[in-house]
């Protein structure tokens, strides 16, 4: 396998908080890969980083052999890197299709846009397309802002999916969803990494995790801590100390989580 | 450019200045706190100063003495339309709704001061306000440093109620973050009300030195109120110190390029000063920069 | 069942009003409430369209009169039917000037950019009141036109009404487009639009140019009617909000809602200042209406008026199973 996204030595600060020092990540071409950690340790600060959100301080990002170090969010995206958002970010106003239709041509010149109508009868098969997969296809012409927080999550699934990014990177996609519809977005995650996509997949759902990636890396107070298979990852002592010096709730679930299973 | 115009010009900024930024500082409180942008402050300005004049002819109260009553009434005016109107906004564009509705709200008073007091224009008149003394080779009249004064002790008194009570502290959470403040259980509710209540107040005493140093109708309130908006943006919205230096640097501007090039101009200069400063600082002298992940 | 679309029946009654009624004074009110259509229709494309909120329209208002009246003095064109060649050269003048402005303006954030357009106004109203080439406050005359009595109007009432239904049929096809798509996502969540591709800026600039077109040409007509600008009257900053008004009235971002606010606006604003002398009141009764809406229909006539109707079609159906939604490249409404 080759490295499709390299992020080296990337720091960041807000303010006196170092939010990012010095942390690395490999994402190997045709890998589920899991970015695990305490909360805080800086594993969105990384996505936002990679994804041109937020500007690195140092460090480089490279993707298939390009350096993409600080470039512009829609850069990133006309590249092949899609991502999701914890909190999902959806466009509220306008219909669930049109959504879909937001993203389709990733790279498409500005004053195309003006002389064309909003969808091509392909762009919209394939728009309804994915909304079908997602199970969404049903509610294509309701305003998307009336969807319920897991249809929401889907529906940003699907039109980062829409526009064929070659990486996909998923931020909490099981956050604050129903376990029936956490297994369900398994399954689509795994469905669409055999027809070839990449993912990187930021998660609190040990379980969640550990079935699903091929590869996990724990990070630490802004570092990458250890990388490796699932069970060499659990068995690792210095994950355990890592979620024990956190002392938060909300991680003292996912220790107990990863000491029983 | 001589000498005595600049020192003019300084002296002028900060003693005028000073009066603006007060009046300003209201307005950028409301919009820090609360994501209201109160158009209605320019012509709230203007009926601070009828109230005022109204004191002053026809029950002979000083000027001065009549803010002890003129404070209070537009904090009541400021809290009444909070409560009627702009607590009613809601939904993704509250912020663009209620510009249109302090609008509006601006409309029905300028109406009514018109049908009150006549379009002809008036000043406000005190021995203070006919009479000069001599700073630095340039006569002054006594108004300008009594409302420079004015201005610095309520200036002052807000800073003071912000930093150090517990009621400024929430202000202050809740100038930061809206949703923080309202999960660590700060009554946002009632701090937003109050907070339109302070930013209208301080009207009243704007107003009143606004009103003994300038001719004014109802319509004046216009250049007022574009003058108090590009100060706060000049400033950075929501930032209180911005306000203060912005206020300050408009009449100094102002004042300098009236001098050194044309009256005419120096009413045009500072909006360009705007103009120049946000292309290069998009979110003003002091404001803080949005990230693109919010 | 298959009806009249809102539209034709529209144009209809607009195109046959002038024949009907011949009075000047109707005419006039009419006029002014095209041009005010127009323009917030002009406004809503981009405004409405992409939530930043212009409170400047009135710099392209202002652009466009002066263009037609400089243009038609200093090229001594005789008063006449030729002159309104200059209405487009109007439109052009403006949307010229919008690049530059939208560049700087639209860097920042939207509550900021309401400000900044508010600066950019006062920019432009004291430079036509102080330079010399605007004529300073005393304004410009243009040539006399020699059409006389009731008939002096109509020319200008079919031009308005032209420019009118070019703004609206622009409007809805920047709907209709993928720009427009563009434009409603960024209102949306302009960075997320960003992170999918969408050049924002870029689509910001091209719809603040855009809408300055139309109201460029509405202040040339204007200038051409009225035959005399002064600063203060084209460079006006109640034209700026009250074009705001008209939108947020009919119904923000909507095709129909600034069509709808605009004549309702404009053809009662005319009627009140002509009937009663007295402004203070009109302004007491404008300001009073207004914050009714607000209160009672934030989200416009437009959208509460369809909000009724659907409900009473519903009640009056017996099946009260949910309408079958529109076919998918019907939701353009």
């Amino acid at each position: 396998m080759t490295t499709l996204l390299e992020a080296k030595d990337v720091s960041r600060a807000f303010g006196g908080l170092k939010a990012l020092a010095g942390c690395s990540l490999n994402v190997e071409r045709g890998s589920i890969t899991g970015l695990i950690g305490p909360n805080g340790s800086g594993k969105t600060t990384l996505f936002n980083v990679i994804t041109g959100y937020i500007k690195a301080d140092s460090g480089s990002v490279t993707f298939d052999g390009k350096d993409i170090t600080n470039a512009r969010p829609n850069a990133v995206f006309a590249l092949g890197i899609g991502r999701t958002f914890q909190m999902t970010r959806i466009f509220s106003r306008i219909s669930v299709v049109e959504n879909m239709l937001v993203a389709t041509q990733r790279d498409e010149s500005w004053l195309r846009g003006l002389t064309r109508s909003k969808s091509s009868k392909s762009e919209l098969d394939n728009a309804m397309e994915w909304l079908d997969f997602v199970g969404l296809a049903r509610l294509a012409n309701l305003q998307a802002g009336s969807l319920s927080y897991g249809q929401r999550k889907l529906l940003e699934l699907a039109y980062v999916l829409v526009a064929d990014p070659d990486v996909i990177l998923l931020d909490e996609p099981a956050g604050g969803v129903n376990l029936t519809l956490i297994n369900e977005i398994g399954e689509r995650i795994r469905t669409l990494n055999k027809s070839g996509k990449t993912f990187l997949i930021v998660e609190h759902n040990m379980e969640f995790v550990m079935n699903l990636c091929d590869t996990v890396t724990v990070m630490h107070q802004g570092r990458n801590l250890v990388t490796g298979q699932p069970e060499e990852v659990r068995a690792n002592p210095l994950v355990l100390d890592a979620y024990l010096g956190g002392g938060d709730d909300d991680d003292e679930e996912v220790i107990e989580e990863m000491t029983n299973g | 450019m001589n000498s005595s115009a600049l020192i003019h010009a300084i002296i002028d900024g900060v003693l005028t200045g000073s009066v603006y930024a007060l009046m300003a500082t209201g307005l950028t409180l409301v919009f820090g706190v609360m994501d209201i942008i109160n158009l209605a402050q320019g012509i709230l300005v203007i009926l601070g100063a009828y109230l005022s004049y109204t004191l002053s002819v026809h029950f002979g109260v000083d000027l001065f003495v009549g803010l002890i009553f003129t404070i209070p009434t537009l904090f009541v005016v400021g809290v009444v339309i909070e409560r009627l109107f702009v607590a009613r906004l809601k939904g993704p564009e509250r912020t663009a709704m209620s510009i249109l509705v302090t609008y509006a709200i601006s409309l029905v008073i300028e109406g009514i001061l018109n049908e009150v007091y006549s379009i002809n224009q008036v000043q406000l008149q005190a021995w203070y306000v006919n009479r000069s003394f001599l700073i630095f080779g340039i006569y002054l009249p006594y108004i300008y440093l009594l409302g420079f004064i004015l201005a610095a002790v309520l200036l002052g008194s807000l800073y003071f109620m912000l930093y150090r009570t517990r009621f400024g502290a929430s202000i202050r959470a809740s100038l930061s973050d809206q949703t923080a403040a309202a999960l660590v259980g700060i009554d946002t509710k009632r701090v937003a009300t109050i907070c339109f209540g302070i930013g209208v107040a301080v009207t009243a005493a704007g107003g009143m030195i606004y009103g003994a140093t300038n001719a004014f109708n109802a319509s004046t309130s216009y250049d007022l109120i574009s003058r108090l908006l590009t100060i706060i943006v000049l400033g950075g919205m929501g930032s209180l110190g911005g306000a203060l230096v912005a206020g300050i640097l408009m009449v100094m501007i102002g004042d300098v390029v009236a001098v050194v090039w044309s009256p005419i101009w120096s009413s045009m200069s500072f909006f360009v000063v705007l103009v120049i400063v946000l292309s290069l600082r998009p979110q003003g002298l002091f404001g803080k920069q949005s990230a693109r992940v919010a | 069942m298959k009806q009249t679309p809102w539209w034709v029946l529209a144009i209809v009654v607009f195109t046959l009003f002038p024949l009907v009624v011949t009075n000047p004074f109707w005419t006039t009110i009419a006029i002014f409430t095209l041009i005010y259509m127009g323009c917030a229709t002009s406004w809503n494309m981009f405004s409405g369209y992409s939530g930043y909120v212009s409170l400047g329209t009135a710099i392209f208002y202002g652009c466009g009169a002066y263009t037609m009246a400089l243009i038609s003095i200093h090229s001594h064109m005789p008063g006449g039917a030729e002159q309104f060649l200059l209405v487009p050269v109007g439109g052009l003048v403006s949307m010229v000037i919008a690049v530059p402005l939208g560049a700087v303006a639209l860097r920042v954030r939207r509550h900021t950019f309401v400000v900044i357009t508010i600066a950019f106004f006062f920019v432009f109203q004291l430079a036509a009141i102080n330079a010399n080439f605007t004529g300073g406050p005393a304004g410009l005359s243009l040539q006399l036109i020699g059409w006389q009595g009731n008939s002096y109007n109509t020319p200008f009432y079919y031009v308005a009404l032209a420019i009118l239904v070019f703004a609206v049929v622009l409007s809805a096809l920047v709907r209709r487009s993928r720009f427009g798509l563009q434009l409603l996502a960024i209102r949306d969540d302009e960075d997320r639009a960003l992170g999918l591709g969408v050049k924002v800026k870029a689509v910001k600039l091209t719809g603040y140019t855009l809408s300055a077109f139309t109201v460029g040409m509405m202040g040339a007509l204007y200038a051409m009617f009225l035959g005399q600008i002064y600063p203060q009257f084209v460079f006006d900053p109640v034209f700026d909000v009250t074009v705001a008004l008209m939108a947020f009235l009919g119904g923000f971002g909507t095709l129909l809602g600034p069509l709808v606010g605009g004549l309702i606006l404009e053809s009662s604003q005319q009627w009140l200042t002509a009937t009663y002398s007295n402004g203070s009141l009109y302004l007491i009764l404008f300001g009073a209406l207004f914050l009714v809406v607000v209160l009672f229909m934030p989200q416009g006539i437009v959208v509460k008026v369809k909000d009724m109707w659907m409900k009473r079609s519903l009640k009056a159906s017996d099946d009260s199973s949910i309408p079958t939604p529109a076919t998918v490249t019907g939701g353009a409404k």
